[in-house]
């Protein structure tokens, strides 16, 4: 800003209250006080620490520049690959799950012309969310305990007869995509079934009048009108589930290590950066999944649509 | 935000037609209530059981009050009430982070919606962005920035993080500008409020929905929080109550064999832990079910 520039602002301030209109300068200053919390918060946990875990993840624990060391060295790392493999098996099942469940879900509900069971199904869909994080963990720990299980015939017809032959590794995605479906579809059922309130009545009975069956309405008109959804959805989960911490961290704990503390990349960059102390691959891992969510939280700011209200 | 009709359309929904397509449909719906309810119908009659009730008796028979007393006290008697620090704590994280966020984000949502001002395209791309990344994925890097600077192990290495909640401010924009009238603005303009005032005086007044709604989904992921106050907070007595569960199930020997001792926890114990943990969280969601389930579509705009 120039001085000029500067000046007739001043000058703005002055007369501002006699011309009626808000003057800009006036409307300036207001508004860089009312962000000014908001701006901090956004500097000092939003970009800060982000170009700050940049600048550790290119350089040594001397400060010196590394170029890519730190990354060629977690990636080499043995434990690296079977990481990213674990995360990628259960978010395909749990996207799966997620994607088909909650649509059918939500348009059955969304066909239960009885309200108060409508009303009460949503309400029991949501209610697991309540317990999220190590609570839930918790819990499903106790139901997939055969010896204390609600299910526990369910578990011993499947052929489990102990909590140690639950939780081997070949089992561990489907058990954490049970987790987070459990957990997080409620919430999503909800949001789809508001989605479908919005698609105007109108069509459906056109549809209806045409003779199409709740099928083919649920098929050519509500999916449509829900893809929308079912994407943000989709990317949302994928984002947040590559995330995945508590529940193997829980299950590594309550298992003795027969669950490693290591199954997945935020474990591995956790390892890192408490057991090794190397602070430098530890910002190095969190900067791979960094830029994954920005990529994916990327598609969806650019594409636009969803978040644009000017 | 937009408000969903959701009485009128109950007319022309596309009801199942059919014996079978009916049968289907009952079955599916039925698979699912038990799915959902029954961990959470299970856990709360395991906290009235005896540890040997609960692994050889029915699953679904309630217990008794006086054992619900006995696992009560053994829960609070846990390290010498280590529960109840660890609940306040919680109380004062979620809390503490909750009067920030609400401080700063609904004049910040204000700004962004009816005002102009340098970068606030900027802002708006940013809160955009950082709302859509898992809040766990900053929480390493937030770490590595707070370790610099010699926060680590203060309540506010927790407080400070968590009250920053783009989300918070993006709903608040949203509910500015489509909500607030701008006639309404101008005319209290034209009264002769100060630009000041017509926030304080005109805006605040009419934000109750929008505190309410930032304050539910801000508590409740406080509260939730687990990566975030696991990794800044090395002393028990700092936990908040999620990561303090890491410690009772440690001491559980039905699931950890070495933790067999003095203070062991039995099953019915970790499972009012885990009860007790959500309490609070619970008890929100029902108060503000109406809203909740009535369909949830804040989160986005209507097509």
């Amino acid at each position: 800003m120039t001085v000029v520039d500067r000046t007739a602002r001043a000058a703005a301030v002055a007369t501002g209250r006699a011309a009626g209109r808000p003057p800009a300068a006036r409307d300036n200053l207001m508004s860089y006080g009312l962000i000014s919390g908001y701006a901090v918060l956004t500097l000092a946990f939003g970009l800060l620490p982000a170009l700050y875990a940049v600048y550790l993840a290119f350089t040594d624990a001397t400060g010196g520049f590394a170029g890519l060391a730190n990354f060629s060295k977690v990636v080499g790392d043995f434990r690296f690959w079977p990481a990213v493999s674990h995360v990628a098996l259960y978010l395909v099942i749990w996207l799966v799950a997620l994607v088909a469940l909650v649509t059918v879900l939500a348009i059955v509900v969304h066909a239960i012309r009885v309200r108060w069971l409508s009303r009460t199904l949503r309400l029991v869909f949501y209610l697991p969310g309540a317990l999220a994080g190590a609570s839930s963990v918790l819990l499903w720990l106790f139901v997939l305990d055969p010896t204390a299980s609600p299910v526990g015939g369910l578990l011993r017809l499947l052929g489990f007869e102990s909590f140690v032959q639950v939780i081997v590794p070949g089992n561990l995605p489907v058990i954490f995509a049970i987790i987070a479906f459990w957990t997080g579809a409620g919430g999503w059922i909800v949001i789809m079934y508001g989605a479908l309130n919005n698609i105007s009545a109108e069509v459906i009975e056109a549809a209806r009048v045409d003779g199409a069956n709740a099928v083919q309405i649920a098929w050519r008109i509500q999916l449509p009108m829900l893809r929308k959804w079912i994407s943000y959805m989709a990317i949302m989960s994928l984002a947040a589930g590559t995330q995945l911490f508590v529940e193997p961290q829980l299950l590594s704990q309550a298992s003795n290590a027969v669950v490693p503390n290591d199954y997945s990349l935020n474990q591995l960059a956790y390892q890192y950066a408490f057991q090794q102390n190397d602070f430098n691959a530890a910002a190095a891992i969190s900067l791979l999944l960094l830029v994954v969510a920005l990529a994916l939280s990327a598609v969806f700011v650019t594409r636009g649509g969803l978040f644009e209200r000017e | 935000m937009t408000s969903v009709p959701t009485g009128s359309a109950a007319a022309h929904r596309p009801g199942v037609s059919g014996w079978s397509g009916r049968a289907v449909v009952t079955v599916l719906v039925a698979v699912f209530v038990l799915f959902f309810a029954v961990p959470i119908v299970w856990l709360l009659l395991a906290t009235t059981k005896s540890a040997r009730d609960l692994s050889v008796g029915h699953p679904f028979a309630a217990g008794s009050a006086g054992e619900l007393s006995t696992n009560w006290s053994q829960l609070f008697g846990f390290q010498d009430g280590a529960v109840t620090t660890w609940m306040t704590n919680s109380a004062v994280y979620a809390v503490g982070a909750l009067v920030v966020t609400l401080v700063v984000s609904i004049p910040a949502g204000y700004a962004l919606a009816l005002t102009r001002f340098r970068l606030r395209r900027l802002l708006l791309v940013l809160t955009l962005i950082v709302m859509l990344i898992p809040n766990t994925a900053l929480v390493l890097p937030i770490f590595l920035e707070l370790n610099a600077v010699g926060l680590i192990g203060s309540p506010l290495s927790v407080i400070l993080p968590m009250s920053f909640f783009p989300f918070g401010v993006y709903l608040t924009y949203i509910y500015f500008s489509t909500s607030i009238p701008r006639d309404l603005l101008a005319a209290a303009r034209i009264d002769g409020c100060r630009e000041i005032q017509v926030f304080t005086r005109i805006a605040l007044p009419l934000a109750a929905p929008i505190v309410a709604l930032v304050a539910f989904f801000g508590f409740v992921q406080n509260w939730n929080n687990f990566f975030l106050p696991f990794v800044m907070l090395p002393s028990s007595d700092g936990y908040p109550v999620q990561v303090g569960l890491t410690s009772l199930l440690a001491s559980t020997p039905a699931f950890n064999p070495s933790s067999a001792g003095g203070q062991s926890v039995q099953l019915p114990t970790l499972a009012l832990a885990t009860v007790v943990s959500v309490l609070p969280v619970l008890i929100v969601f029902l108060v503000s079910q109406r809203f909740l389930v009535a369909g949830m579509t804040a989160g986005g705009t209507k097509e």
